[in-house]
């Protein structure tokens, strides 16, 4: 970083202390004020910790209860011991560049490695879940039995009410008819050597409703003719699957054609013919995404062309609104301008407005035909901005240096406040004009200290994905793109149209890997430039 | 997006947070005077619902709990992120059991293996065919339908009367000599381009988006390319020429002009009647521009089940034996005025002639189609006709559209 951490004027420390004491983190003077608080603070951090592992572990999400729980702990001892001091300081931050920044990055990571998107969003038994239920068919002409579950040493069964017969089996054993009553709601309420489960028990006892749900009672031993289920816990049906799962085989069969769909590393169930169900999971695929990035040539064309005015975007986005707020800082940083508090926060207002917002505003005001731009400043003419390739990114960057100049106009303003007046005093003794300190003096000296903003605010521009999806969504499309890709479309909203999320046929493993590759790039480009700005701090 | 998939992991969990802590705070603030209104310890059944349905279906709810001692806890959510959602979350176990949903999302959710089958029973033939068959994927049912949507040509009866245009020609010669500022106006969304509400005029055209096979199901082969889409392109340009469509209309655009009688005719669904407050309207169906019927795509609303449920018996029922109830119907009809897919309420409803209108313009649609592959189509087809509307060359521009789209849909 170029600018220097304040040193302590000479003379301010204390230079002999008068006793060496321990620090106050460690001295123990009865429950002060100090540690009441902490106990406050650290009660409710364990009580919302706590509540979290339960509530995960509720769930079923047990890396999110073993993460908390790890942290939790980590916190506890690190509050509560005399030795991790510093980590007393740094935990609060380090917990949160974990959850934010690690932990997503490594999630994007995985996902990049892996197919899932579209097709491929769940792990394999419940893909074999899913076929499973397409492939499970209500018999035409089924009559629809009113039906009770029924239990008996822990197994269950299903009894229905067939024309005053009572009839009951388990998946185990076909239907059989056996005594029993059949009560006002025209189901069994009495199977001899069962016990009927009321129907509330049903519902609102989870195993028990996951058992029924489950349950499958074959009419017959031939397996053809189908098999009983119930959908609500009150009605059953006959229902036939042609769809088979062998689990040792990894074979999905379909009955009914004699079919054969087997189980592939790529997460499909394929026939021997190439046809694939409809549900697959995700499979880990190596460097796959990586490698169609840079060899499908239908991919890696309009990325290179959209790269090229990303490029153009974050560059220009940055020097403009650069070059802007230093002159208004320059200018309102004059004594000799008037009410220069009240203009100042003028100036801060583009700032202080929700990007999305003004984006979606300006989109309004482009209107070729009803936007106020042309009807006040172009005298009504027609000028296609938005339709216009050229047009449009000259909008787009006009609407993105409006958002951002106020921004460079409070660093210069601040910056510039802060330059030594003696060593400006001194070039205008030595006869230097204004051009002359501006260029020699206060630009050097300003970008000592805005340098690395500038790194970052690069960085930022180069993934503004809002201001870009918000104003025009990259439009207008480039003729004959695939993807649909548009003129003012950067990176990361070329990624967006490539990932298809928006069209509901996503690929979250290409779009994870591409937008690794833009990581990359902008990380390398921040890290060349914060080393070129070195250079700048030797000057200073 | 980047990191979509993660992000939302995070949400959810998150949610899970702030949800056991309102609970929390919600039992211990509420104190022993309202404990029977905690619902006890019974199960909870988790329905996703956008903004416009939530009241409805908490009433229907309302009995539900009352008879079973289950609890419905609704999650409202952007309609639009509901489908993504869905897919994201069913997997990792912290989805919900049912979420309102479009039918054509149906493909998607199925390649996801996230949706359940459900069995209306007897009750199916209280529900509409059409929204029984957009509803059913492959020979099952997936969803119980509670809407149909559609467009339709609205006018303005001060300016154009109410009786309907026979062809797109005689609707313009109208809108001309109703002395408007322009004949006819359509939301193009700006430079965007909306394939969905030109779609009537271009199955005027006889230009599918996809071909149908015998028994009206969808294939994944495009029927918009040849002569027929040409044709049709043509038309688009002649008419961006004229003016009579342009890509600086979006939907407010579209609306505002409607409603300040700039525009004697709109094409528009019923979601945007209410834009149109202090004109009176007249709906009928979309004139025909290129000789054939013009059929514009019929959106069915449903609600689907999650195919990892933990309680699937008794979402069923509440799905079935509550939603699926003409008073549960009624609810959603008022709290969101949509055709209802129920055919009595239906039937009910089109006394008013907005309704009918509609109706009428629904019998001559088409349901979208629920094939994965529609969700590619979407951006190359509404970019090549903002296009051509703003004047790219017409025939070639559409022919590269499917060029695009056929290698799109083969890779």
């Amino acid at each position: 970083m170029s600018v220097t951490p304040p040193v302590a004027p000479p003379g301010a420390a204390p230079t002999a202390p008068a006793r060496l004491r321990e620090s106050h983190a460690r001295a123990w003077r009865g429950i002060g004020v100090g540690f009441l608080v902490k106990l406050v603070i650290m009660a409710v951090v364990n009580a919302f910790g706590i509540l979290t592992i339960l509530t995960a572990v509720g769930a079923d999400s047990w890396l999110l209860a073993s993460i908390t729980a790890v942290l939790l702990i980590v916190a506890d001892i690190v509050y509560f011991t005399r030795r991790a001091l510093p980590l007393k300081y740094l935990l609060p931050g380090l917990i949160f560049l974990f959850a934010f920044q690690v932990f997503i990055f490594g999630y994007t990571a995985y996902i990049a490695f892996t197919n899932y998107g579209t097709g491929h969003a769940g792990s394999q038994s419940q893909a074999v879940d899913a076929t499973l239920i397409q492939g499970e068919r209500r018999v035409d002409d089924s009559a629809t039995y009113p039906m009770a579950v029924v239990e008996r040493l822990g197994t269950y069964g299903l009894a229905i009410a067939d024309d005053d017969v009572v009839r009951v089996g388990t998946p185990d054993e076909p239907l059989t008819t056996v005594d029993g009553e059949i009560g006002a709601s025209g189901a069994p309420t009495e199977v001899s050597g069962w016990t009927v489960v009321p129907r509330a028990e049903v519902l609102t006892d989870p195993a028990v409703q996951q058992a029924a749900a489950a349950l499958r009672v074959p009419l017959s031993d031939d397996p053809n003719d189908g098999a009983l289920r119930t959908r609500d816990g009150s009605t059953a049906t006959v229902y036939t699957s042609t769809l088979v799962w062998d689990e040792q085989a990894q074979t999905i069969t379909d009955t009914t054609t004699g079919t054969v769909y087997t189980a592939t590393d790529r997460g499909t169930f394929t026939s021997a013919d190439g046809q694939s169900l409809p549900t697959g999971w995700y499979v880990n695929v190596g460097f796959e995404n990586f490698l169609r990035v840079f060899t499908d040539g239908a991919l890696l064309q309009p990325l290179l062309s959209v790269t090229g005015w990303t490029f153009a975007f974050a560059i220009l986005s940055v020097v403009i609104s650069f070059g802007l707020g230093l002159l208004f800082a320059m200018i309102f940083n004059d004594p000799r301008v008037r009410a220069r508090k009240f203009l100042r926060t003028l100036f801060i207002l583009p700032y202080a407005f929700p990007a999305f917002m003004s984006a979606l505003l300006f989109r309004g005001m482009f209107n070729s035909e009803f936007g106020v731009i042309n009807d006040v400043f172009f005298f009504g003419l027609p000028i296609n901005w938005l339709g216009d390739p050229v047009l449009a990114k000259l909008a787009v960057l006009w609407v993105n240096v409006w958002l951002s100049y106020p921004y460079w106009f409070l660093v210069c303003t601040g910056a510039l406040q802060a330059l030594p007046s003696d060593t400006l005093e001194a070039a205008q003794l030595d006869g230097a004009g204004r051009w002359r300190s501006f260029r020699s003096i206060v630009l050097p000296l300003l970008l000592v200290s805005t340098a690395p903003l500038a790194i970052s605010s690069f960085a930022f521009s180069f993934n503004n994905f809002t201001v870009i999806y918000m104003f025009n969504n990259g439009g207008p499309a480039i003729p004959g793109a695939p993807y649909a890709l548009g003129s003012t479309d950067i990176l990361i909203s070329a990624i967006y149209d490539i990932s298809g999320v928006s069209g509901g046929a996503a690929d979250y493993g290409l779009a994870s890997a591409l937008s690794i590759v833009v990581f990359v790039v902008v990380g390398a480009i921040s890290a060349l430039a914060f080393r070129q700005t070195r250079k700048l701090e030797e000057f200073a | 997006m980047r990191m979509t998939a993660p992000r939302r992991a995070l949400l959810g969990s998150a949610a899970i947070l702030a949800v056991s802590a309102l609970a929390l705070t919600g039992c211990s603030g509420g104190g022993s005077t309202d404990d029977a209104a905690q619902g006890g310890d019974g199960p909870e059944i988790v329905v996703w619902t956008d903004a416009e349905r939530e009241q409805a279906i908490g009433d229907a709810a309302k009995a539900f709990e009352e008879e079973t001692g289950a609890t419905v806890r609704l999650v409202q959510k952007n309609f639009e992120d509901l489908r993504n959602d869905f897919i994201a979350q069913v997997p990792t176990g912290e989805g919900p059991d049912i979420t309102v949903g479009a039918h054509d999302w149906l493909g998607a959710l199925v390649a996801a293996g996230v949706v359940d089958t459900i069995d209306l029973g007897d009750t199916a033939s209280n529900f509409e065919p059409v929204a029984l068959e957009a509803m059913t994927y492959d020979g099952q049912l997936y969803a119980l339908p509670y809407s149909l949507e559609t467009v339709a040509l609205v006018q303005n009866t001060a300016l154009v009367g109410t009786e309907a245009p026979a062809t797109w020609d005689d609707m313009i010669q109208r809108g001309l000599a109703s002395g408007a500022e322009r004949p006819f106006v359509i939301n193009t969304a700006g430079e965007t381009g909306d394939g969905y509400t030109m779609y009537g005029l271009q199955t005027s055209f006889g230009a599918p988006v996809f071909v149908q096979d015998a028994s009206g199901s969808y294939t994944s082969e495009v029927g918009m390319g040849g002569a027929a889409g040409e044709r049709f392109a043509q038309w688009l340009s002649t008419n961006g020429q004229a003016g009579y469509l342009s890509t600086t209309i979006d939907y407010d655009i579209n609306n505002e002009l409607f409603a300040s009688g700039k525009a004697p005719y709109t094409v528009q669904g019923p979601w945007a009647i209410s834009s149109f407050e202090g004109i009176d309207v007249a709906v009928n169906p979309i004139p025909s521009a290129g000789g054939e019927t013009a059929a514009p795509f019929v959106g069915v609303q449903g609600f689907y089940l999650s195919a990892q449920s933990k309680n699937a018996l008794l979402a069923t029922e509440f799905l079935v034996n509550y939603l699926g109830t003409e008073d549960a119907q009624r609810a959603l009809y008022e709290a969101d005025p949509r055709i209802p897919a129920y055919t009595s309420l239906g039937q009910e409803v089109a006394s008013d002639p907005i309704i009918a209108g509609f109706l009428a313009s629904a019998q001559n649609g088409v349901p979208m189609p629920s094939i994965p592959e529609m969700g590619s189509v979407w951006d190359l087809w509404n970019a090549a006709e903002a296009q051509i509307i703003s004047g790219a060359e017409p025939v070639s521009t559409w022919n590269q559209m499917i060029t695009d789209l056929q290698s799109t849909l083969a890779g």
